[in-house]
Parts: C-alpha cells; sequence; structure tokens
C-alpha cells in the first residue's frame, strides 16, 4: 500500500495534489459564490429578485438575530437535482436567493467538439434527461439546415410524433415532482405511473427508456415498430382519464388551490426581462409558442391551441402543463392518423448509413458504411442557431462549421439555465415552504442547466 | 427571419440598447466562439435577441479586441447576467460593470477555461484505480 502512495506522489492531478496524497478539496468550498451579510446594492437587487419590479415587501420589525443565511441543496430532494440555493431568511421569510449551479457540469459542450455530427445526438440527447428527444430534434435541425437538406415526410412526422409524446411524459413528471414537494405524495405516484406507459413505447420504438439517440441527421434512427397505432392508441385513451383523476384529486380541491393561489408571481414583464420561455411565460400572460410562431418539422400542419393564463401565479404554471398535455395528445392523434409512407431517413448514403443487409451485397454500400462509421460527413462552412418548443421553453442549439466533420463550436441554449435566473424573483419575500413550491413550478432540469 | 449584424466592441452597447428600444425584448442566448489559430481577431462574442411582439431573430456578433474585454448588458437584459458568467467562465472574456462576474460551472479555484480551444481534452489524469482514501 505505501508502494502505491510512493507513485502517486509523482502524478499530478487535481483531486489529490495535497501533500498528503489525500484528496484536496477545501480549495473547492464555496470561495467567491459566497452570499454574503451585505452586499452592494446591485447585487441585493438581483438576490432580492427587484430589479426588474419592485414588490418586495420589507419588514422592518424583524431583528437581526432571525435573519439568517443557509444552503438548500444541492443534495436535496426538493431541488430537482443537484440546484443549490443560499437562502438568506427573515424568520421563515425569504429574503434573498443566490442559485449556485455547476455541480452537474460535465462539459458536454466541450465534448460536443470532439464528436462528429453522426455522433453528436448521443451527446445532446444526454443534456436535458427529461426530454431527451427535443435535445436530438434540436441539434438534428442544426446540421440538417448547415447542409441545406430536406428530410422525407415520414421522418418529420415521426419526430413530430416522438417529441410531443415527450412533452406528455415530460409535463408528468414535472407534476408529479411538484406534488411531491408540497405534499401530495400520491400525485409522484400517479404522474410517474402514467410515464411509464409513454416510456415503455419510447423503449419499444427505440431500444432505451431515456437518451434515445433515435432523431439523427438525416432523419430518425429506424422506422415504428410493427402494432405501434395500437401502442399509441392505448396511450390516447388512458392518459387524458388520469388527467381528469388528477384534476378531482387537485385542481378542484381547496387546500390545494389555497395552497398555490398567489404564490410564487412572475409578471409578463420579469418574464420577458429574465429570458423566461415555455410554459412559465404563457401561465404569465403572454401566448408564445415557437410551435406555432417559428415552426419546425411542419408542426404548423396540425391543429392544436396554446393554453394562456393570466395569473403568473404557481397554480397557472400547474393547470398550463396538464392542459399542454391535452394539447399535445390531439397532435399525437393528428401525427398517428396522418403518418405519411415512405422512407423513415434521406436516402443520401453520404449522411445516412445503408441498412446492414445491403452491405453483403454492395461494395458502395460498405464504402459509405465504413466512411460514415469512422470519419462521419462533413458539413459545410457556416454558423446556425436553430431552436425548437422544449417543455421548458425555448431549447436553441448554436452550431459553427469549419468544413470537417465535427462542429468547430457546438452551443445548446437550455431553457432551464435562463429560467433559473428567475428563482429570487418567485422565492424572495414568501415563506420557505412556499419558496419550495415555486422551484417545482419553474420545472427545472439540472442536466440542462449544467451542461 | 434571423438578421446577422456584424458589430465593433465600442458599438456593441450602444446598439444592444438601440435594439432593447427597438422592441426586442429578450435577450436568448449570448456565448462565445474561439477561432485559435484559424482567425485574428482570436474571440468572437454572439449574441441572440428575440422579439416576440414582431416574431424577430437578431444575431449580433462582436469581434473581440486583444484586451478581451466587453461591456456588460446586464443592466438592459438582466438573463445576460448567468450568460456572461458563462462566457467568462469557459472563455476568459472580461464583462465590464458586470455585477457578480465569477465562474459559474466550474469551481471557483480552476486554473484555465475549457472551452478555449488550446484547453486540450484529458489534461488532467484521472486514475481510477488505486485511488487514495478520504479520511
Amino acid at each position: 500500500m505505501e508502494e502505491n502512495n510512493e507513485i502517486l506522489k509523482d502524478v499530478d492531478f487535481w483531486a489529490t495534489n495535497s501533500e498528503e496524497g489525500g484528496w484536496n478539496i477545501s480549495s473547492t468550498d464555496e470561495g467567491s459564490q459566497k452570499m454574503l451579510e451585505d452586499e452592494d446594492e446591485t447585487t441585493t437587487k438581483i438576490q432580492m429578485g427587484s430589479e426588474v419590479i419592485d414588490d418586495y415587501f420589507i419588514q422592518d420589525d424583524i431583528s437581526d438575530d432571525e435573519r439568517m443565511i443557509l444552503n438548500m441543496g444541492p443534495q436535496h430532494p426538493s431541488t430537482h437535482g443537484v440546484l443549490r440555493l443560499q437562502v438568506e431568511l427573515e424568520g421563515e421569510v425569504v429574503r434573498r436567493v443566490q442559485p449556485v449551479i455547476g455541480y452537474l457540469h460535465t462539459g458536454m459542450e466541450k465534448t460536443g467538439e470532439e464528436l462528429n455530427y453522426f455522433q453528436g445526438p448521443t451527446n445532446t440527447t444526454r443534456m436535458d434527461y427529461l426530454s431527451p428527444f427535443f435535445n436530438e430534434l434540436v441539434f438534428s435541425l442544426a446540421t440538417e439546415s448547415l447542409l441545406e437538406l430536406e428530410v422525407p415526410d415520414r421522418a418529420s412526422t415521426i419526430r413530430i410524433l416522438m417529441t410531443e409524446l415527450n412533452r406528455i411524459s415530460s409535463h408528468l413528471v414535472a407534476l408529479a415532482t411538484g406534488g411531491m414537494d408540497i405534499g401530495a405524495l400520491s400525485m409522484m405516484i400517479f404522474g410517474f405511473r402514467e410515464r411509464e406507459l409513454i416510456l415503455d413505447f419510447f423503449e419499444k420504438t427505440t431500444g432505451l427508456r431515456m437518451n434515445h439517440n433515435y432523431i439523427r441527421p438525416g432523419g430518425v434512427a429506424a422506422d415504428l415498430p410493427d402494432n405501434w397505432q395500437k401502442d399509441v392508441e392505448e396511450i390516447l385513451k388512458i392518459i387524458p382519464e388520469k388527467l381528469k383523476d388528477y384534476d378531482e384529486m387537485l385542481l378542484d380541491n381547496p387546500i390545494w388551490q389555497g395552497r398555490l393561489k398567489n404564490v410564487g408571481i412572475l409578471t409578463t414583464e420579469e418574464c420577458l426581462a429574465y429570458g423566461v420561455t415555455g410554459p412559465s411565460l404563457r401561465a404569465s400572460g403572454y401566448a408564445w409558442d415557437l410551435r406555432k410562431m417559428q415552426p419546425y418539422s411542419g408542426i404548423d400542419k396540425y391543429e392544436f391551441d396554446i393554453p394562456v393564463f393570466e395569473e403568473g401565479d404557481v397554480f397557472a404554471r400547474w393547470r398550463i402543463k396538464v392542459l399542454e398535455i391535452f394539447e399535445s395528445l390531439k397532435i399525437v392523434q393528428q401525427a398517428m392518423e396522418n403518418m405519411p409512407k415512405g422512407p423513415y431517413k434521406i436516402q443520401d448514403k453520404k449522411i445516412t448509413p445503408p441498412p446492414r443487409k445491403r452491405l453483403d451485397e454492395s461494395m458502395e454500400a460498405l464504402i459509405h458504411h465504413f466512411k460514415i462509421y469512422t470519419e462521419g460527413f462533413k458539413v459545410p462552412e457556416g454558423q446556425v442557431y436553430t431552436t425548437v418548443e422544449s417543455p421548458r421553453g425555448e431549447l436553441g442549439c448554436f452550431i459553427v462549421s469549419d468544413g470537417s466533420s465535427k462542429p468547430y463550436r457546438m452551443h445548446v441554449r437550455g431553457p432551464s439555465f435562463c429560467n433559473l435566473q428567475a428563482l429570487p424573483v418567485v422565492m424572495s419575500d414568501s415563506p420557505i415552504a412556499d419558496a419550495v413550491a415555486a422551484i417545482a413550478s419553474l420545472d427545472p432540469v439540472l442536466g440542462d442547466v449544467d451542461r | 427571419m434571423v438578421e446577422n449584424l456584424d458589430i465593433k466592441v465600442d458599438d456593441y452597447f450602444q446598439k444592444v440598447e438601440e435594439l432593447k428600444n427597438n422592441g426586442f425584448e429578450m435577450m436568448v442566448d449570448l456565448t462565445a466562439v474561439d477561432w485559435f489559430r484559424k482567425k485574428e481577431p482570436r474571440f468572437e462574442l454572439v449574441v441572440n435577441f428575440l422579439s416576440v411582439s414582431k416574431n424577430k431573430r437578431v444575431c449580433i456578433k462582436v469581434k473581440l479586441t486583444d484586451e478581451l474585454s466587453i461591456p456588460s448588458i446586464t443592466s438592459l437584459y438582466p438573463s445576460a447576467n448567468f450568460y456572461e458568467r458563462e462566457v467568462f467562465d469557459m472563455f476568459g472574456i472580461n464583462f465590464e460593470n458586470h455585477p457578480d462576474l465569477t465562474r459559474i460551472l466550474m469551481p471557483d479555484d480552476w486554473v484555465g477555461h475549457p472551452l478555449r480551444k488550446d484547453y486540450g481534452t484529458g489534461r488532467i489524469p484521472v486514475q481510477f484505480k488505486n485511488a487514495p482514501k478520504v479520511d
């Protein structure tokens, strides 16, 4: 054992470079991200969430003895992963909030520069792990826009079908975990029960429950399985019935309403200033949905509505997710009925690999297969920023290509990252129990925040 | 639908202010590109703005000078706060007058800026077997 330590002394790596050869963790302590007792005026304003609209109600009668700064998370179930919040409390009321992120940072944007375009979706799908299809879709759309490709109709329709099912499963998790944070424990079980139906269909189609790598540049990885209509019909039949149960259990429940109404209010103005998009923006009274405004994959052909609420509180953000599930079900229904026949990926063999059985017959197929799996395909020079409407808001992908088979720079605009900045607004000046409800209603996914 | 604008560093803040007054309510994305040994100047800042009222996007590209310093737009768009901290963390670009310019994703004592092209991956060896135990 001592010999081992001898060898280790010469190794220069960060975690063990202290003199004793142990883990040097003291240097990575909170450091400059620490919340101070007295910050300067601008920082205090940001931490109190009174930057845009100053609606903070100052209580003068609270003594300094009741004021304390403490940590929430990163290992806390109500922070939906590894979000750490430094909060200053006045008695039970949250005064200032400082989100500290980076605990799940794995350098995915750097990794994206090392992987070629064909391997890219394997990387991006791991960012927002609750809505992996959207991450794959936005990366594929960006690549296709650089290549100036049009994918076949069937591929587009499969993409819409899968992403909208994914929106349902993602919203179900948001409802389930949100319910659990507030104390409705049965909601947790209900939400995950219904999500299982959809994940089973994903597993049947893509082989995996999460991190599918199914939507790829040029189309999708595989065709839908036999009798897929049956599974989708079952989803379409069961989920609306179960959603009625949620309504009976929670939405019409006076305790639930009293708990969530007028809590964590975000106004339209604040949403726009902090870049908050998605259901949170629509719950604050602005009907902005990229599916309608800047459509992708032919989603403008489908008939659906955008639910909007004026209140901007936690209850509105909850209701809007339930209503959006119904709208997504409409799109799934239409996609199922109008599924076109034809190829599910483009037939350009320079971009999508040939089917396995062709490799035994054709020399060209073998060459194309070899080229795609070793080098990948080359993408012309250029820069592009594409967006899709993910369950959390605007998901963007910025790709810079230098003409090689790997992106020169790949950046993903995660909606959760931007929405987190509104946390001080929704949390400050409310009791700590309401603050937990407010975090849950913004539905942050930390994989998307830290990337 | 997307309008691309090339702006000089000196005009940057003024241009953003102009956009803000012309109905571009949201700053949706702010990032940088490192053109190491490919282009001069080396760093380029890319900022995406969205107007929800006009359904329009504007993409501003700023080529940074060697000082690697640019005015912060946090006072105009509060959403730029986290993005500027991320670019500072990942590229080492300084934003003047930013309220709290600290590292956001990497640990505070981290040396180097990971998304720069001369920051090699695999630079730090990771040992899995026989790692020393934590006391």
